[in-house]
């Protein structure tokens, strides 16, 4: 599903952000990233969502080498791949259906369709009869499960979620954390960078641990200590 | 499928910017009103230049060399000289005026005054018959003053040849100052064009600003760049169409009432009345045309902001 091979990244002058990785990961996995913060952690997800190109290597994801993906076929790929972050980036002007129904607009689906498909997600993530709110109005929990509504709307086969928990207090952390094991279950596979132990530990997944731009450890079933 | 979902992206992308126009009114103030000038202005500039060519028409029209003939000169003679100046090169048409109608034009312009009218009767006309000449270019009579001068044709005139000299001098004047305002026109024309589309630049720039934070959303989220671009786009058309309409307004306005402080319909070369009827007749000329300029000028302004701005390259 995901495939890295010898990938290195260099923002300008200072020293690689990522240097000569190479990962696999097979469809409906549930892939735990973990390591300290400039790590490289965030950068190999902005990879596989192409904000950034890397300075050499391959990427494949879903089938689509990088290489040869050209820039007005970014939103494409984008629509394949779910994306989950740590600040939400909800539309704070929009209700919690239309932030969902914001990504299924944008890639022209009809309003009887929208109307169909949303109320359906927002009950798999919890949130139903939170339609008409605002995000100013809900917790950052059931913001992030807003979030993740709207990244699976369009029933991905990959979710990225970077750092979702990270400005969550542990119940809430928990309720993103059962939401994302739910939609793997249905098949997706999913990528989760975090910083918290707790849940590391007791989610006994792959764990891959990352250091100074290098994958340190991979381990499946595995356990994290910072 | 695939018509049906580009025609609801189309309409989400219309949507959205009629909404975000209605929204950032208050921005695009400045941007709607440095575009009603400009469209003023070129409304103003082809009115004024129609204006100005029909007064130019109207005393061309008006200009014409009559020829004064000798009663003894039989019709036959008048014959061949009306077909001797027919043949030359500048001569429009010529018309001949008998003495009967010669007599009838006397006595209209001379109506009010029975002192005049007495001493000319029907059966003792001393008017004679005349020959009125238009010229075709009226800067160019030299050729035909040049015939008429030659001693044969002179000996059969009973009075000197009245050349319409001094409207000639006013045409040049008029049509001088013709040139002057059109050039003038096409230069306020352009720099308008530019500030306006300067400042629509200004505009969207600020609106993507303001919308910066949306706009990461939706790339992220996987919009493609029509469907990011198109809503800014429909926006500065918005301001084009908005101008468009103030400024027929502003123009229809300003006629009605100058038509009404000048009731006398001519203002020396300006004619208002003229004007006015130019502007009623060509009505929805003038609107489709405002209304195009507006949206070409919108477009191709935020065509450029959104290219330079909104930046859909990811860093190597």
């Amino acid at each position: 599903m995901i495939l890295l091979d010898r990938v290195t990244k260099k923002y300008n002058r200072y020293g690689p952000a990522l240097e000569r990785i190479s990962l696999h990961v097979e469809p409906k996995e549930f892939v735990i990233i973990v390591g300290p913060s400039g790590a490289g952690k965030s950068t190999l997800l902005k990879l596989l969502t192409r904000e950034e190109k890397p300075t050499s290597g391959k990427i494949i994801v879903g089938g689509i080498d990088y290489e040869t993906l050209k820039d007005k076929e970014i939103p494409l790929l984008r629509r394949k791949i779910g994306t989950v972050f740590q600040d939400f980036k909800l539309l704070p002007n929009k209700t919690v259906f239309e932030n969902v129904a914001f990504a299924l607009e944008i890639v022209g689906m009809g309003n009887k369709e929208i109307n169909h498909t949303v109320p359906r997600v927002l009950d798999i993530v919890g949130l139903k009869g939170k339609e008409k709110r605002m995000p100013r109005e809900l917790s950052g929990g059931e913001r992030q499960r807003v979030a993740i509504a709207r990244a699976i709307v369009r029933q991905p086969r990959i979710l990225i979620a970077d750092e979702p928990t990270g400005n969550l207090d542990p119940k809430h952390a928990w309720d993103v954390i059962r939401v994302l094991e739910k939609i793997n279950r249905f098949g997706t596979t999913v990528l989760l960078t975090t910083h918290n132990q707790e849940i590391v530990n007791k989610l006994k997944r792959r764990v891959i641990t990352m250091q100074d731009g290098n994958i340190v450890s991979d381990r499946a079933n595995a356990e994290y200590h910072s | 499928m695939n018509v049906r979902r580009s025609a609801i992206m189309f309409r989400r992308i219309v949507r959205t910017g009629v909404l975000n126009f209605a929204r950032n009114a208050w921005l695009g103030i400045a941007a709607i009103a440095v575009m009603v000038i400009t469209l003023t202005i070129i409304l103003f500039s082809i009115i004024a230049n129609a204006t100005f060519s029909n007064t130019v028409q109207t005393i061309t029209d008006k200009i014409d060399i009559s020829v004064y003939l000798k009663d003894e000169v039989t019709t036959k003679q008048q014959d061949q000289l009306i077909a001797q100046i027919k043949g030359l090169e500048n001569v429009k048409d010529v018309a001949r005026v008998s003495k009967e109608e010669a007599l009838k034009k006397y006595r209209e312009q001379n109506s009010d005054n029975p002192e005049l009218l007495e001493a000319i009767s029907q059966t003792d006309n001393p008017l004679s018959v005349s020959l009125q000449i238009k010229p075709k270019d009226p800067n160019k009579i030299e050729d035909i003053r040049g015939f008429l001068e030659k001693k044969e044709i002179k000996a059969q005139q009973s009075d000197e040849t009245s050349y319409s000299g001094d409207r000639k001098e006013a045409i040049d004047k008029i049509t001088s100052a013709t040139s002057f305002f059109r050039r003038a026109g096409v230069a306020g024309v352009i720099i308008f064009a530019v500030i306006s589309m300067l400042i629509i630049f200004n505009t969207i720039q600020m609106a993507i600003f303001n919308r910066r934070d949306e706009l990461t959303i939706m790339r992220l989220l996987g919009a493609s760049t029509n469907f990011i671009r198109g809503p800014f786009i429909v926006e500065s058309i918005m301001y084009g169409l908005v101008s468009g309409v103030i400024s027929i307004i502003i123009v229809r306005a300003i006629f009605s009432i100058s038509a009404k402080t000048f009731e006398a319909s001519s203002l020396g070369l300006l004619d208002i009345n003229f004007s006015n009827q130019y502007f009623s007749n060509h009505l929805w000329g003038f609107i489709g045309l405002q209304l195009s300029a507006g949206i070409f000028i919108g477009a191709m302004s935020s065509l450029i902001a959104t290219r330079r701005y909104l930046k859909f390259k990811t860093s190597r």
